[in-house]
C-alpha cells in the first residue's frame, strides 16, 4: 500500500532527527532511505512503525492518516510490518512459530500453513522446526522478513537488515529480499547506509542527511544526476574538476570541452565544478591526455587509480587489471562521459 | 507516549510499605514517657551496645570466612576443592536460629560435646561458655559467611585468572595479587556480601532470642508482649531502621567509587595456584571445618534428635504444621511474584522516574527487620480497623490477626526477594522484541502474556522458590502477626526452643533446612554452570 510522509519532523535534545522529510512509496515498490550513521534514518523508520511520535507533520499508509495532527495509531494497530536490524527473533520460539507470531485467527492449520508458505518463501522450509540460536545470521535474518511478511502487512520495514551479515552473504541476501518481496507484492522501505544494499533492493532510493532528504530519485538517477554534493559524493566515488560554462550543457575543462548537464541554469563565463565518476575515466594509450599515477588500489577484476592531471586536480579511474602500472607512471586518458554533472563553484546546498 | 497507568500501578504496588514507614515514624512519637524512661535507663544503652557488637563481630568474621574460602576455592587447588566449592554453600540452608539451638543444646554445660570432653579429660575441665557474646557471634558469623562467599567467589571466578595474570606479568606474586588486586576489584561484591550480613544479623531474632542476647530486635518483641506497649515497640523500631540507615549508607561508602565491569572475563580454564603439601591440607582442615561446623554436624545432630523424638512427637498436629506452612509460603510466593511482576512491567512501559522510585520503595523490605515489620504492619492495619469501627460501628478486628495481616508483613519484607529476578529477568528482554511483538499486532497485555511470561520463565521459578523458603524460614512476622492457632514449623521452633526442648524442635528445623536447600542448590548449580562456560 502507498506510503506517505508528509513534512514530519522529530527532534531529540540537542538533535534535530527528522527535518520535514516529505516522501512517497507506491504501492508495490521497494524504497530506500540511504544516509550515514545519525542521519535520522532510522528515527523515520520508528516514526513510520509508530515507535516514536513526530513532533509535526503527517504520516500515511494506503490514505490511511496513522500519525499526524488528526490522530495517532498505536503500532501494534498499523499493520506495518518491521525487520529488526538485530533481527529481534523471539528466543523461546522455533522459527515457524515465530514466523506464526503476529498470524491471528483461530484455525491453528491455516497459521500453520501461512507461515510454512513463507518459510519457503525465504528458502528455509526445512529449518521451521530450528529454534533462533540454531540459525545463521543470514538464516536469521530470512525467519525476520517471512515473520514480518506473514500477516501481510500494509507496508514492511527494514531496518539495516544485513548490517550484521558477513559481506559475502549480503549480495546475495539482497537479492533474496527483493525476491521474497516483490513474490509478496509488498510495499517496503528500507533503511541503510550502505549504498550496495540499496542499489540491490531498492526502485527508489532518498539520500537523507542531517534529517533532511536530499534528493528522491532511482538509483541510475542518483549516481549519475545528484542534485547536491553530497549525493554525489555519499553515493558512488568521484572527484570534481573545474571547468567553466561556454553555453547550455557544454563545459570547457583541462580534459576538454565535456557536454554535460548543470544543476542550475549557469550563464556563460561562470565557473563550476564537475563531477567526474571513474568509470567516466577511461584508460586509454592512444590519448593525447595524461596523468600521473598516484595511488593504486587493486580489485582484482580492475584497479583503481587515482590521477593527477596536469593542472592538480585529482581524477579516479577503473582500469581493467591487466593495465598494471606503477606509481608516478603517466597514463593516457580520455573522457567517455554522458551525464557529467555541474555545481557552481563554491555553492553548496547547505548555504541554500 | 505519556501513560498514567504503569506508574498509578507502580505507586499502588508502594503505597504498603510506605504506610508501615510511616505509622512507624508516625507512632514512635507516643511512647509512654515513663516506659519510655524506663527503657532509656535500663535497657536502651545494653541493646544498642549489644547490637553494635554484634553487627561489628559478625560482618568481621563472615567477611573473613567467606573471602578466605571463595579465594581458596576460586583460586587455589587443595584437596578437596571441587567439593568444597559447592558444598560451602549449603549452610546459607540452615537458618542462624537452627545453628543456634544445635550450638546451645551441644556445647551448654549439660551438652553433649561438654559431658565427653569431661569424661575424657576430667570434671574439673572448663570450657568456655557457649552461651556468650562470643558464642552468638560465632553462631551468626557461620551462618551468614555464605552471603561473602557467594558474592567474593563470584568476583574472583569472573576476572581471577586475568587480573591475577597481568598482577603476575607485572612482578606480583599470588598472594599479593590477592591482597593488591583481586580483594580491591571484588570491592563492589564483598561490600554487597557484607551488607547482606549486616541486614541479616540486623534483623535476626530467633538466633539472639536462644541465646537471650538482647538486642533491638529482642526488645521490640518484649516491649510488644511482655510491655504490651506498641509505642515503645514503635519507637525501638525506628531507632533499628536507624541501625538499617547506616549499615545502608556504610555500604556505599565501602563500594568505592571505581567503575568495575566484569565484561573482561578470563577464558578457558582458570591457573590455580595449587597448594601442594602441608598447606594443602591446611586448607583441607580449613574449608572442612567450616563445613563441618556450619552445616555437616548440625544436621548430623538434628537428624538424630529427630529421630528420637519422632515416634512420640509426631502426629497429627504436624501436619498442619506442614499445610500451614506451606500454603502460607505458598499465598505469600504467588502474592510477591504476582506484585514483582507488575512492578517489573509498570518500570518497563515507562521510563519515567515515578515507577522507578516506587520500586524502590517497595522493595526497601529487604533491609527492614522482621520485627519491625510486625509493627508496622499491625498499627497500619489496626488504624484501618478503627476507621471501619467508626464508619460501621461494632468491635471487630477486621484485620488485625487475619491471614491477611501476615501476607501483608511478607510480602513487605520479601517482595525484593521476588523482584530481583524478575527485574532480572526483563532486563535480559531486549527492547527490540518489543517492538516486533507491536509490529506484528500485538497489544501490551498480550506482550506480557506472549513475551514476557514465556522468556521470564526461569526468573520466575527462582523468585517463586526464594520467597517460598523464605516464608518457611521466617520467625518474628509469623510470631508477631498470625491468626490464633496458624502455628507453622517456624513457629514450632521458635515455641520448643523457648522452652529449651532441643530435641523437639530439631523435626520442624529440619525440615525448614530441607525445604532451604531446594534453592540452595538451584543457585550452586547455576553458578558452577556459569563459571564452567564463562
Amino acid at each position: 500500500m502507498r506510503l506517505e510522509l508528509r513534512e514530519v519532523s522529530r527532534s531529540f535534545p540537542g538533535v534535530t532527527a527528522l527535518d520535514r522529510l516529505s516522501l512517497t512509496v507506491e504501492a508495490g515498490r521497494i524504497g530506500c532511505l540511504l544516509g550515514p550513521s545519525g542521519s535520522g534514518k532510522s528515527t523515520a523508520l520508528r516514526c513510520i512503525a509508530g515507535f516514536e511520535r513526530p513532533e509535526s507533520g503527517e504520516v500515511l499508509a494506503g490514505g490511511e492518516l496513522l500519525s499526524g495532527a488528526g490522530g495517532w495509531v498505536s503500532p501494534e494497530r498499523r499493520r506495518i510490518g518491521m525487520v529488526f536490524q538485530d533481527f529481534a527473533l523471539f528466543p523461546h520460539l522455533d522459527a515457524r512459530a515465530n514466523v506464526a507470531f503476529g498470524l491471528r485467527g483461530h484455525d491453528r492449520a491455516a497459521r500453520q500453513r501461512r507461515a510454512q508458505e513463507l518459510l519457503g518463501l525465504v528458502g528455509l522450509g526445512a529449518e521451521g522446526g530450528r529454534y533462533p540460536h540454531e540459525l545463521s545470521g543470514g538464516q536469521q535474518q530470512r525467519v525476520a522478513l517471512a515473520r514480518a511478511l506473514a500477516p501481510r502487512p500494509r507496508l514492511v520495514l527494514l531496518d539495516e537488515p544485513f548490517s550484521n551479515l558477513d559481506a559475502d552473504v549480503r549480495t546475495e541476501l539482497a537479492q533474496a529480499v527483493r525476491a521474497a518481496l516483490l513474490a509478496e507484492g509488498a510495499t517496503a522501505l528500507l533503511v541503510t547506509h550502505d549504498q550496495r544494499e540499496a542499489f540491490a533492493i531498492a526502485d527508489e532510493i532518498g539520500v537523507l542527511r542531517a534529517g533532511r532528504l536530499e534528493q528522491w530519485d532511482a538509483p541510475w538517477k542518483l549516481y549519475h544526476s545528484p542534485k547536491t554534493r553530497f549525493v554525489a559524493d555519499f553515493v558512488g566515488e568521484g572527484t570534481f574538476i573545474p571547468g567553466t560554462v561556454l553555453g547550455p550543457g557544454r563545459v570547457s575543462t583541462e580534459l576538454g570541452v565535456i557536454e554535460g548537464q548543470l544543476t542550475r541554469d549557469q550563464s556563460p563565463g561562470t565557473l563550476v565544478d564537475l563531477l567526474l565518476r571513474p568509470d567516466d575515466v577511461i584508460h586509454d594509450d592512444a590519448s593525447e591526455l595524461h596523468a600521473e599515477v598516484v595511488e593504486r588500489a587493486f580489485r582484482g577484476a580492475q584497479f583503481r587509480y587515482t590521477l593527477r592531471l596536469p593542472s592538480g586536480a585529482t581524477a579516479l579511474s577503473f582500469v581493467p587489471s591487466h593495465h598494471d602500472h606503477a606509481i608516478g607512471e603517466r597514463i593516457g586518458i580520455r573522457l567517455d562521459a554522458q551525464h557529467l554533472v555541474g555545481f557552481p563553484r563554491g555553492w553548496d546546498a547547505d548555504k541554500e | 507516549m505519556p501513560r498514567a497507568g504503569p506508574t498509578v500501578v507502580a505507586v499502588a504496588v508502594a503505597l504498603p510499605m510506605l504506610a508501615v514507614l510511616a505509622a512507624i515514624a508516625h507512632g514512635a512519637g507516643g511512647a509512654d514517657p515513663a516506659l519510655w524512661a524506663h527503657l532509656t535507663e535500663h535497657v536502651l544503652a545494653r541493646v544498642v551496645a549489644n547490637t553494635a557488637i554484634l553487627v561489628v563481630a559478625v560482618l568481621a568474621l563472615a567477611v573473613a570466612l567467606g573471602t578466605a574460602l571463595a579465594w581458596l576455592t576460586a583460586a587455589c587447588d587443595f584437596p578437596g576443592r571441587g567439593f568444597f566449592s559447592w558444598a560451602l554453600y549449603l549452610p546459607m540452608a540452615m537458618p542462624a536460629y537452627v545453628l543456634a539451638f544445635v550450638a546451645v543444646a551441644t556445647l551448654d554445660y549439660a551438652g553433649a560435646v561438654p559431658t565427653a570432653l569431661r569424661a575424657w579429660f576430667g570434671a574439673d575441665l572448663s570450657v568456655p561458655p557457649i552461651r556468650s557474646t562470643a558464642g552468638v557471634i560465632a553462631v551468626l558469623g557461620f551462618a551468614s559467611y555464605p552471603y561473602v562467599y557467594l558474592m567474593a567467589r563470584g568476583a574472583f571466578l569472573t576476572h581471577g585468572a586475568r587480573v591475577l595474570e597481568a598482577a603476575q606479568s607485572l612482578g606480583y606474586g599470588p598472594w599479593a595479587g590477592l591482597i593488591r588486586v583481586a580483594i580491591p576489584l571484588a570491592r563492589p561484591w564483598l561490600a554487597g556480601g557484607a551488607a547482606l550480613v549486616a541486614m541479616e544479623t540486623l534483623a535476626d531474632f530467633g538466633a539472639v532470642s536462644v541465646f537471650n542476647y538482647d538486642t533491638f530486635t529482642t526488645a521490640i518483641y518484649k516491649a510488644w508482649y511482655g510491655l504490651f506497649s506498641v509505642e515503645t515497640a514503635l519507637a525501638l523500631a525506628l531507632l533499628l531502621l536507624g541501625f538499617v540507615a547506616i549499615a545502608l549508607a556504610a555500604e556505599q561508602v565501602a563500594r568505592g567509587r571505581g567503575r568495575h565491569t566484569a565484561a573482561d572475563a578470563g577464558r578457558g580454564a582458570p591457573v590455580r595456584l595449587a597448594l601442594t603439601g602441608a598447606r594443602g591440607w591446611m586448607a583441607f582442615a580449613f574449608a572442612g571445618a567450616v563445613f563441618a561446623f556450619g552445616f555437616l554436624l548440625p544436621v548430623v545432630a538434628l537428624v538424630r534428635w529427630a529421630l528420637a523424638v519422632a515416634p512420640i512427637d509426631l502426629d497429627a498436629r504436624y501436619v498442619s504444621y506442614i499445610l500451614r506452612t506451606l500454603s502460607l509460603a505458598g499465598m505469600a510466593s504467588i502474592a510477591c511474584l504476582a506484585l514483582a511482576l507488575v512492578l517489573g512491567y509498570a518500570n518497563r512501559l515507562s521510563s519515567g522516574l515515578l515507577p522507578s522510585v516506587a520500586a524502590r520503595i517497595a522493595t526497601l523490605g529487604y533491609a527492614v527487620p522482621g520485627t519491625v515489620l510486625a509493627v508496622g504492619v499491625v498499627t497500619v492495619l489496626g488504624g484501618v480497623d478503627g476507621a471501619v469501627r467508626s464508619l460501621a460501628g461494632g468491635e471487630g478486628l477486621w484485620l488485625q490477626g487475619t491471614v491477611l495481616a501476615l501476607l501483608l508483613g511478607y510480602v513487605a519484607r520479601f517482595l525484593a526477594v521476588a523482584y530481583g529476578p524478575v527485574q532480572g529477568g526483563f532486563a535480559r528482554i531486549r527492547p527490540a522484541l518489543e517492538d516486533a511483538a507491536r509490529s506484528l499486532g500485538l497489544v501490551p497485555r498480550e506482550i506480557l502474556t506472549r513475551l514476557h511470561l514465556p522468556l521470564l520463565g526461569a526468573g520466575v521459578g527462582t523468585a517463586l522458590l526464594l520467597v517460598f523458603v523464605d516464608v518457611m524460614k521466617e520467625m518474628p512476622i509469623t510470631l508477631m502477626t498470625r491468626p490464633f492457632g496458624w502455628d507453622t514449623l517456624a513457629v514450632r521452633v521458635f515455641e520448643m526452643t523457648a522452652e529449651g526442648e532441643w530435641q523437639r524442635a530439631a523435626l520442624p528445623a529440619l525440615a525448614i533446612v530441607a525445604a532451604g536447600l531446594l534453592p540452595v542448590a538451584l543457585l550452586t548449580w547455576r553458578m558452577e554452570r556459569a563459571a564452567r562456560t564463562a
